[in-house]
């Protein structure tokens, strides 16, 4: 029968609304409201899940964020997620789910096999075994892999987008139940911006889930006002279906808010989840409390469940998770869920109570029901293969330590058990916050706050209806005063019930007819399946500090991470270490409070946002002349322009031949470009770079070679004066951000006595470099006021006037060897005069260029790349530099370079390569020896940086660093590549072409 | 050894309900004087307590630990294992540690669960490709094992990958280690804590270091919050602090600390096969035995002593391993933390003598202490045994931020500093 177990009446369901749903491959139905377990509940599913070691058959602990048993996989194909809690799912129609961790299925499982073994499975018992034979641990390891895990990582792109956004608020609010609401209620009246959130679909919190009542009506009422209020005021926002996961430094709070998932149709244009980042003044967290298993053996049958959640299903959901309830509880406030439970019609076999003389209003509401009571005992045993059927009760000895007396049978098929509450303190310690225990409810409570935060309700350790609401309100109206507002005073006091969830006996271990470990399973952590005897044997072993214990046995560090386990697992070591709780210290709340997802994180900064793409404003021609791009930086550059049926090699042997024979043209725009003015720019200049500056004079440009700290070459590149302490330093590509992060250290942190202003300029130009014999030609046709003759314009000069009829700067420098002009416009002309160069240059077969065809041409004249012939090990004396580094001035890097490693003269240097047989390129990368042996290890005495085949040389060649390679010029070095291939060279100067630099001075 | 781990000691102690399992380590109080103190009880540590006492025939060890063992960066590492560095000085140090980690589980008769599932580094640029080969090469050379491999063995590797379908950087190629991988990394710490207690060493915990007795420039004593150790030999292990001891001792280290996070996923069945690394888009993951993605991130930009790393960097590090793998958007992450990490000026480490006869310095490890552990404390053992620097460890001296002779390993490293 359809939803067997759904109540006539009642619950916050939607029962016209029937939605279909797939489960474990089975057809069910369920109501609008409902979650996957409340709808399986309805359904009469318990069986949802099996353990992670032992594949024990498992059922719904909790009803919310703490469920560590019904893992589900959510959704298929792309859109499939995994390790889902079941009861964090809100149905929706067509949602499909099956259970993880089961094979064939969750009833017939395989794994359970597991079970019969499982006295070999203590905790730890993988370190002390699969250690023969040696290499066997692969072996082993692949079995174990596949038998771990839980659920199944999609292996399809997502289809979904993810957002992020900011917000700044006065007042955050963190849980929306009753001193949520109460707390955002007097903010939000003083007039402060709130934030309010709560990770449900609606708002209320524990409310939803009791039939408490505040000021004389339901206290779903109440919240459903209180919403209606807030909703009314502009100066609120509330988020719902969203979780305050994180809580970081300066009251920065991470939210994450679903947006699509609970729905049947997940729309195109709207995100799955929005990543809030939200910075707020000051932060009311009324998170809540989670109420804690009892630790007793064999307690994880299905069918066992935390008593709140046995009564949220009937009061909030309307489902009935059994029909024959057994209380087991330790505290009064439990006892309300007995209540509930038998207004609903289930019926209560007993109330198990481990209070020798159980007291207070609930236990005597119960009473006067007709509910049976057995004081001072305790559940021994349970049984039932997929459900509990059948439990034994015994009364225990006084000191609650073991059994005192036969015990009785009770029938039943629910279990609802309380082992009192713990505060969800999660965010209040993520903050720094400090904790205490409170021995009065037997948990960890916030001490004092670090960062501009107060916990209040629950969360507070505070229980007792009325008092929640006044914290709640006292909590909101300080926020909202600290935050400088003045809220008016409270009128008057919510009214509501008094009574906290005490009295209660804290007994951490539950005793059994044998001793813990002896026989059956106390389970502590029912994800990792942690027992009480494990968490004994790691403190047996020596694994006495709580993070000892948590590694060793794994206790906490499942997919809930301890929510119900970790109280109790202090609880457990504090009392075989007779030592009091306080003591042991508490481990570490990490973020999140509940999973997050990889995708939220990222946002948008994926695909082609995850970096963003720069493009010179001549690109789109680029595309349209075949270019291959490569990746410099964040930059495309042009790489080499293949022809139809091209290689790279063909188009580079063209486009350098071109280059050399007749003209060229490069993209040169991405080179970083600083602006430096300042009446101190010269003599910043001057400790920046290793050689002089002062004597440069406006008009004219100067290499300059930029060193770090450590004496290494960091940059390189052409500064040109451009007026009276005006001056635009090129950098690499590549380098540019990090050159202008250099520079503003030194200006800001070392020399702050310097008037020296730097701005990024790299975006304002667009560069072409034509180079070759005919550059200069090209030149004077595109201008009318520029004299481009060699004594008007010389090497290393520039001017200013008119190209392609729009201004340009242009500079007479070369990194190609050729005769060579950089022409820069303002960006916007750019592709302009790219057109105009090559719609001119035609007549003499002007060939653009990339950037592969600029490394041969720049290697043929031994032109550095910085990244390429050096990697932060390389000084100017290594590459032969000595002449630029000034001996008379300090610069950033000199002290340096005096150490004593700095001038040993078997430093790696940079050389010519030529192969032996010229068509040999060498591998970029190669290592160089100067004996070869038939094995290795082998001497290594250098690499290959750079290596091309030359078409002006016609044969290939190479650059490298060899150790006192300066001084090897003629030797033999050798190369010895994978599959016996060796590639014998000989050392030469590094300079290959025109090595008195006529041609780019001519 | 004192009990032997095996499965038949596993069924036997099954028996008695696994209550005869002895203690894996004691918990000794100080005693009043030791031949030799090792302050920091994390891996490095614990495996130079254990040679000093296997090799060197040193019985009367401390090891004093502020925490618990294997609480700081031990324990908090994304467990990565290899030794395909660039530099033979590098490569001589963590080849001869990738050795000592292929017979440890059998050494310590714990399983450290060392799976040589293989590490792939990606190149996403021609530049990382240059660089790459260049390592491979070297590694070639020296004897190492590591290999170049192509787009679509990439694949095969690691089927989840994106290529370059829509992604921002294509997949050029990338090394390949196969004798890299991984291990359990609290294992590490009480395998050799366990191993070294059954040879005598003190392993004392919750025992700060609160002082030196320094004389005539020669140590004497270590001040504890449990009472001062009379010692001559002194040797300072501490990963995240050394710069704060070096200043009790009265010198300085050319050190920064900084905070280097990682985080993991919800366990899921295997999808990741090997360790993928990323310089470009930094980022790297494994799976771990449980099934959980083990993602490390980059290191805070700026110095500072807190274990957990921040926001920003997660947020870059999982956009990268969404654009990598965009079918790990909907995975989870279930678990953040962060370790402090020492990085010297070469991001290489700092070992062998310090300034004071009788103290030995460890650290500077960086981003990549793990992998070292057996040969770091092996290495150090000889060193403090002797004297004198261990040959391999002679180019990591502290004086080469001195003479220059430096070993400069940003690029291997694996994440930026």
């Amino acid at each position: 029968m359809a939803q067997r177990y759904r109540l006539s009446k009642g619950g916050r369901i939607d029962r016209d609304r029937l939605i279909d749903f797939t489960y474990d491959g089975r057809k069910l139905q369920g109501y609008q409201g409902d979650t996957l377990a409340s709808a399986l509940i309805a359904n009469g599913r318990h069986l949802v899940g099996r353990s992670f070691k032992y594949h024990r058959p498992r059922g719904f602990l909790a009803a919310g964020a703490e469920e560590p048993n019904a893992l589900m996989q959510i959704g298929t194909g792309a859109r499939t997620v995994a390790d889902v809690k079941a009861t964090q799912v809100e149905l929706y129609q067509g949602l499909t789910a099956s259970p993880v961790n089961a094979w064939p299925s969750v009833k017939y499982d395989l794994g359970a096999v597991n079970q019969a073994f499982s006295k070999l499975f203590p905790s730890g018992f993988y370190y002390k075994t699969f250690m023969w034979p040696h290499s066997a641990w692969h072996f082993y390891e692949r079995v174990i892999r596949s038998a771990a895990g839980l659920g199944k990582a999609p292996d399809k792109p997502d289809p979904d987008f993810y957002d992020k956004r900011y917000a700044h608020a006065d007042v955050l609010v963190a849980g929306a139940g009753p001193a949520g609401l109460a707390a955002a209620l007097a903010a939000g009246r003083s007039g402060a911006r709130v934030i309010l959130v709560d990770e449900q679909p609606e708002t209320g919190g524990s409310l939803l889930a009791s039939r408490d009542e505040i000021d004389g009506k339901p206290g779903t009422s109440w919240a459903e006002q209180a919403v209606a209020e807030l909703r009314a005021m502009d100066n609120v926002r509330i988020l719902t279906r969203t979780i305050a996961f994180g809580y970081y430094d300066h009251n920065w709070i991470a939210l994450l808010e679903s947006l699509t998932d609970h729905l049947a149709e997940k729309p195109d244009d709207v995100p799955r989840q929005r990543f809030w980042k939200v910075r707020a003044k000051q932060v009311v967290l009324a998170t809540g409390a989670i109420e804690r298993p009892l630790v007793f053996r064999d307690n994880d049958r299905p069918g066992i469940m935390l008593a709140n959640a046995a009564q949220s299903y009937v009061n909030r959901w309307a489902v009935k998770p059994g029909e024959t309830a057994v209380l087991f509880a330790n505290n009064d406030g439990a006892y309300q869920a007995a209540l509930d439970m038998k207004a609903a019609g289930i019926q209560i076999a007993a109330a198990v109570d481990l209070r020798q003389d159980p007291s207070g209003p609930r236990t005597e509401a119960a009473r006067a029901a007709g509910i049976d009571i057995l004081a001072g005992h305790a559940i021994t045993e349970t049984q039932g293969g997929h459900r509990v059927n059948r439990i034994k009760v015994a009364p225990m000895s006084e000191d609650g330590k073991q059994l005192a007396g036969s015990g009785q049978t009770l029938e039943c098929d629910l279990v609802a058990m309380s082992g009192g509450w713990n505060p969800t303190v999660h965010l209040h310690s993520q903050s720094r916050g400090k904790l205490r225990f409170d021995s009065d409810i037997a948990s960890f409570v916030p001490d004092f706050a670090v960062q501009a935060e107060r916990s209040a309700g629950a969360c507070n350790g505070t229980f007792g209806l009325a008092a929640v609401l006044a914290e709640g309100e006292t909590a909101g109206r300080a926020a909202a005063e600290a935050a400088g507002f003045s809220p008016a005073a409270a009128n008057g006091h919510y009214k509501a019930a008094s009574d906290g969830f005490t009295p209660a006996r804290w007994l951490w271990l539950t005793p059994s007819t044998k001793p813990v470990g002896h026989g059956g399973k106390h389970f502590v952590d029912f994800q990792n399946d942690v027992t009480a005897a494990d968490l004994h044997l790691a403190l047996r072993e020596g694994y006495t500090s709580v993070e000892h214990v948590k590694r060793y046995t794994t206790t906490g560090m499942g997919t809930d991470q301890g929510k119900t386990s970790n109280v109790n697992a202090l609880g457990i070591v504090s009392e075989y270490r007779e030592l009091p709780i306080e003591e042991l210290g508490v481990t570490t709340f990490r973020p999140p409070y509940t999973p997050v997802t990889f995708g939220a994180w990222g946002g948008r900064d994926v695909e082609e946002f995850f970096d963003p793409t720069r493009k010179t404003p001549m690109h789109s021609w680029h595309e349209r002349a075949g270019a291959a791009f490569e990746d410099v930086g964040l930059w495309k550059r042009p790489w080499y322009y293949p022809k139809a049926g091209e290689t790279m090699h063909d188009a580079v042997q063209r486009e350098s031949k071109a280059a050399r024979e007749s003209l060229g043209v490069l993209d040169a725009t991405t080179l970083g470009r600083i602006d430096i003015q300042g009446p101190d720019s010269g003599e910043f200049l001057n400790r920046i770079y290793t050689n002089g500056w002062k004597t440069l004079k406006p008009g004219f440009c100067r290499y300059g070679l930029m060193l770090g700290e450590d004496g290494m070459v960091r940059d390189d590149g052409v500064t040109a004066c451009l007026g009276e302490n005006h001056y635009l330093m090129h950098t690499t590509t590549g380098g540019a951000a990090d050159v202008l992060a250099h520079l503003e250290e030194y200006l800001q942190t070392e020399w702050p006595e310097l008037q020296v202003y730097l701005t990024t300029v790299t975006e304002q130009y667009a560069t072409a470099a034509i180079a070759g014999p005919n550059a200069r030609k090209l030149l004077a046709e595109l201008t009318g006021d520029i004299d481009v003759s060699p004594e008007a314009f010389p090497f290393m000069t520039f001017r200013e006037g008119h190209v392609a009829g729009v201004w340009a700067r242009v500079s007479r420098i070369s990194f190609s060897g050729e005769l060579s002009f950089e022409i820069n416009v303002e960006a916007h002309n750019g592709l302009h005069m790219w057109q105009t160069i090559i719609a001119a240059g035609e007549k003499y077969a002007i060939t653009p260029y990339g950037t592969e065809t600029m490394h041969v041409l720049r290697a043929e004249k031994g032109f550095i790349i910085v990244g390429q012939e050096t990697d932060g090990t390389v000084t100017p004396m290594d590459l032969g530099m000595e002449k630029l580094c000034s001996t008379k001035k300090e610069f950033v890097g000199r002290r340096s370079l005096t150490r004593p490693d700095m001038l040993d003269p078997n430093r790696k240097q940079l050389v010519g390569l030529l192969p032996d047989n010229p068509k040999d390129i060498l591998e970029e990368g190669a290592q160089l020896v100067e004996t070869v042996r038939p094995e290795p290890p082998m001497a290594m005495v250098g690499h290959v940086s750079s290596s091309y085949m030359s078409p002006t040389l016609g044969r290939a060649f190479a650059l490298a660093l060899i150790k006192g390679g300066q001084h090897k010029h003629g030797q033999k070095v050798y190369a010895p590549m994978t599959g016996d291939k060796t590639i014998a060279c000989t050392i030469t100067s590094p300079v290959f072409f025109d090595p008195e630099g006529e041609r780019l001075r001519g | 050894m004192k009990s032997r781990y095996s499965i038949f000691s596993l069924a036997r102690n099954a028996l008695s309900y696994h209550e005869k399992w002895p203690q894996a380590w004691r918990s000794p109080e100080p005693k009043k004087s030791y031949d030799a103190v090792i302050v920091g009880g994390g891996g490095h540590g614990l495996v130079t307590a254990y040679y000093l006492a296997k090799e060197h025939g040193l019985t009367n060890i401390a090891v004093i630990e502020k925490g618990w063992l294997g609480g700081g960066n031990t324990g908090r590492n994304t467990t990565i294992v290899r030794s395909n560095y660039m530099w033979d000085e590098s490569a001589a140090l963590y080849e001869h540690s990738l050795k000592l980690w292929e017979k440890m589980s059998k050494e310590l008769n714990y399983n450290v669960m060392f799976s040589q599932r293989g590490v792939l580094n990606l190149a996403h640029t021609l530049n990382e490709v240059r660089i790459t080969k260049r390592r491979i090469n070297a590694n070639r050379l020296n004897g190492i094992d590591s290999e170049w491999i192509e787009p679509e063995q990439v694949k095969e590797w690691i089927p989840l990958i994106d290529l370059r379908a829509k992604g921002r950087y294509p997949v050029f190629g990338g090394s390949l280690q196969r004798r890299g991988g991984t291990a359990r990394h609290d294992a590490v710490a009480w395998g050799y804590a366990r191993a070294a207690d059954a040879l005598g060493v003190d392993i004392i915990q919750q025992c700060a270091v609160e002082g030196f007795d320094i004389e005539d420039g020669e140590v004497k004593g270590v001040r504890t919050s449990k009472g001062t150790i009379q010692t001559k030999k002194v040797g300072i292990v501490v990963a995240g602090h050394a710069g704060v001891i070096a200043n009790m001792a009265g010198f300085k280290l050319p050190i920064n600390s900084r905070p280097l996070q990682a985080l993991v996923s919800e366990p899921v069945k295997p999808c990741v096969h090997c360790v993928v690394m990323s310089g470009a888009v930094h980022a790297y993951i494994s799976q771990s035995d449980k099934g959980e993605l083990v993602i490390g991130a980059g290191a805070d930009s700026y110095n500072g002593y807190s274990q957990w790393g921040s926001n920003p960097v997660t947020e870059d590090t999982l956009a990268a391993i969404c654009e990598l793998y965009p079918m790990f958007r909907r995975m989870r992450m279930m678990r953040q933390w962060g370790g402090v990490v020492d990085i010297s000026p070469d991001a290489s480490p700092i070992m062998g003598l310090s300034p004071v006869k009788g103290m030995y310095l460890n650290c500077g490890w960086g981003t990549g202490g793990f992998k070292a552990t057996p040969g770091s404390g092996h290495i150090f053992a000889d060193t403090m045994a002797h004297d004198r620097p261990h040959p391999i460890a002679e180019p990591f001296a502290l004086d080469r931020f001195k003479t220059g002779f430096l070993v400069d390993e940003h690029a291997a490293a694996g994440v930026a500093h």
